[in-house]
């Protein structure tokens, strides 16, 4: 099977985020890791391929810090990449993420194509599925299990409140995996040592720009939300904040 | 004609869902800020009856678009047959709710018709003659304002809890109901669903928890879920956790809170190393007592908390526990 894996760099969880000038955007000063449904995604593809064979093929797109993501994706057994290198691809919307990718791939021929369900910084879970769309492929969200089937794929879907479904489907398919349907690995020495060897295409904003058009939605506005509740920070040395919290427990929550 | 907002309502297994109230809710409200008209439809193979419980609320009109290949659901049949009813309805704006089954579908709907989905909203504002959508960002860590810049119709989805649902007005009348009949051809739909299932049945039910101590990424490693469960224990409460815990195996799915675990309010909910993601807050929000203790200021956890900790929860857990167990013999 050919898997191609759509991978995203995200703030780190516990970064400190600071506005942009115009409040339409973070600063970028941050540390960076790779969206964690993403991890999940790749590790996925890395499982189908030791049993059914095949090839891995990583991609994202972002400025050249976003090579990190496929370099560790690489290290830890994809078999190449593919950098959609420009600061421009930050602003996308999904549509036009989606549009990008899908003319970043136009000459390859999958069988699968993986995301991660939903990225930590728009948080907005659409990628996947426009791309399925613009492709003319079936597509399943939020998959915990993945069998291959003589006709295609059996899949596990979860849906609300502790329910799954299982889903029959037919290949070539985009499928949004869901954190925790593996157990990630970690790259080996030789891995790291190896991926420095593997092929990473780079492709040019110019080379998509025909692809894609003006955003469809737009950030007006970045903020703090205001906080709705009052919170009382309680602060001191251990041993004085725990009496405190004790006191609150007992007094005000009155659960002591 | 005034432009006009149409609810998607969902149903499933015989009821309407909760959240299809709050969506309704939230077109009202948009409605009355715009003067557009509120329409809503559900979606299925025969789903008059739940047109006919829709139509009592303050609706213009209620739809229900039917065709026997939307049962069971399946996100071609859905997106096909939601494009055609569209279509000749052409609404301004589309509303639903931001449910795993809108999630699968409505990129894609949206896609098909050249437009866009401004996901997982929390509220809106009208400023200046333009519809914005508040939706939250980084994890809940900062807030945006979204405007749509293409053409309608627009697509936007409200998270659970975000309107709510029993402040959904009712009518002075029933609003008139019509059936809508959309034709999917054969091969349009791909993905063969089977029956939905629930895995074994929950062994643990956090939902009659008094008092829940939940731990998340802060704990760092496996072992140290055991101090978590010592203050558990000391306070009389259950033991709970946030998803990635779970995920890592440290702690059984059955203990996860969250939009994918169990929804509790307890009296007390501690939150241990928790930073506070979307999906770990409607699942808490409820509490009457929030305790937070986190070493990220920023945490988003802080915005709901009764009573804050910035500090290393390995420091302040061991003396609570302490002062936990003092006050208690002292009872």
């Amino acid at each position: 099977m050919k898997i191609l894996v759509c991978m995203k760099q995200v703030p780190q969880k516990d970064a400190p985020l600071k506005l942009n000038e115009t409040a339409t955007w973070i600063r970028e000063d941050v540390s960076y890791e790779v969206n964690e449904p993403d991890a999940y995604a790749l590790e996925e593809a890395l499982r189908q391929k030791e049993k059914h064979g095949g090839e891995v093929v990583v991609i994202t797109s972002g400025p050249a810090r976003a090579q990190q993501v496929l370099r560790e994706a690489l290290a830890k057994g994809a078999d190449r990449a593919i950098h959609l290198e420009d600061n421009a691809f930050v602003g996308l919307d999904a549509f036009n993420t989606a549009r990008a990718f899908a003319a970043a791939i136009k000459d390859e021929q999958f069988d699968l194509i993986f995301t991660g369900l939903q990225s930590d910084d728009y948080g907005y879970a659409q990628v996947g599925v426009i791309l399925a769309e613009l492709l003319g492929w079936p597509h399943a969200t939020i998959i915990m299990q993945i069998e291959k089937t003589d006709a295609g794929i059996k899949v596990k879907r979860e849906l609300e409140a502790g329910f799954f479904q299982f889903v029959d489907m037919p290949l070539p398919a985009v499928l949004t995996i869901q954190s925790g349907i593996n157990k990630l690995r970690y790259a080996t020495l030789i891995g790291i040592k190896n991926a420095k060897n593997k092929p990473l295409r780079k492709v040019a904003l110019a080379d998509v720009q025909s692809a894609i058009g003006n955003n469809l939605q737009m950030i007006e506005k970045l903020y703090i939300p205001q906080k709705t509740k009052n919170t009382e920070f309680i602060e001191g040395p251990p041993a004085e904040v725990a009496k405190k919290l004790v006191e609150k427990l007992r007094n005000e929550l009155r659960v002591l | 004609m005034p432009d006009t907002i149409l609810v998607i309502a969902e149903q499933r297994e015989g009821k309407l869902n909760r959240a299809s109230l709050e969506t309704i809710a939230a077109g009202q409200a948009i409605a009355a800020a715009t003067g557009w008209a509120l329409e809503a439809a559900v979606v299925g193979a025969s789903v008059g009856s739940f047109a006919n419980e829709l139509a009592a609320k303050k609706l213009a009109k209620v739809y229900s678009v039917e065709s026997a290949k939307l049962e069971p659901y399946t996100p071609d049949a859905f997106a096909a047959g939601l494009k055609q009813f569209i279509e000749a309805k052409q609404p301004k704006l589309v509303l639903m709710p931001h449910t795993y089954q809108v999630r699968d579908f409505v990129p894609k709907l949206a896609t098909a018709m050249g437009s866009t989905v401004i996901s997982d909203c929390i509220g809106f504002k009208h400023e200046g003659g333009k519809l914005l959508f508040t939706r939250q960002m980084f994890q809940g860590k900062l807030a945006a304002d979204v405007s749509f810049t293409g053409n309608s119709p627009w697509f936007a989805t409200f998270q659970n809890g975000a309107f709510r649902g029993d402040k959904a007005e009712d009518g002075a009348s029933a609003a008139p109901v019509e059936t809508v009949k959309v034709e999917i051809a054969d091969g349009v739909v791909r993905n063969r669903p089977q029956e939905v299932f629930k895995e074994a049945k929950q062994a643990v039910d956090l939902t009659q928890a008094e008092i829940i101590v939940s731990v998340g990424r802060g704990i760092k490693e496996q072992k140290n879920i055991e101090i978590a469960k010592q203050l558990a224990d000391a306070l009389g409460g259950e033991l709970a956790a946030s998803r990635p815990i779970c995920d890592s195996g440290w702690l059984p799915m059955d203990r996860q809170i969250g939009s994918s675990g169990q929804t509790v309010a307890p009296k007390l909910y501690l939150a241990l190393g928790i930073s506070g993601a979307i999906q770990h807050i409607v699942g808490m929000k409820g509490a009457r007592g929030i305790v937070a203790i986190n070493k990220d200021s920023e945490a988003p956890i802080f915005e709901i908390a009764d009573f804050a900790v910035v500090g290393n929860l390995f420091d302040i857990v061991p003396p609570l526990i302490e002062e936990v167990k003092k006050a208690k013999a002292g009872n």
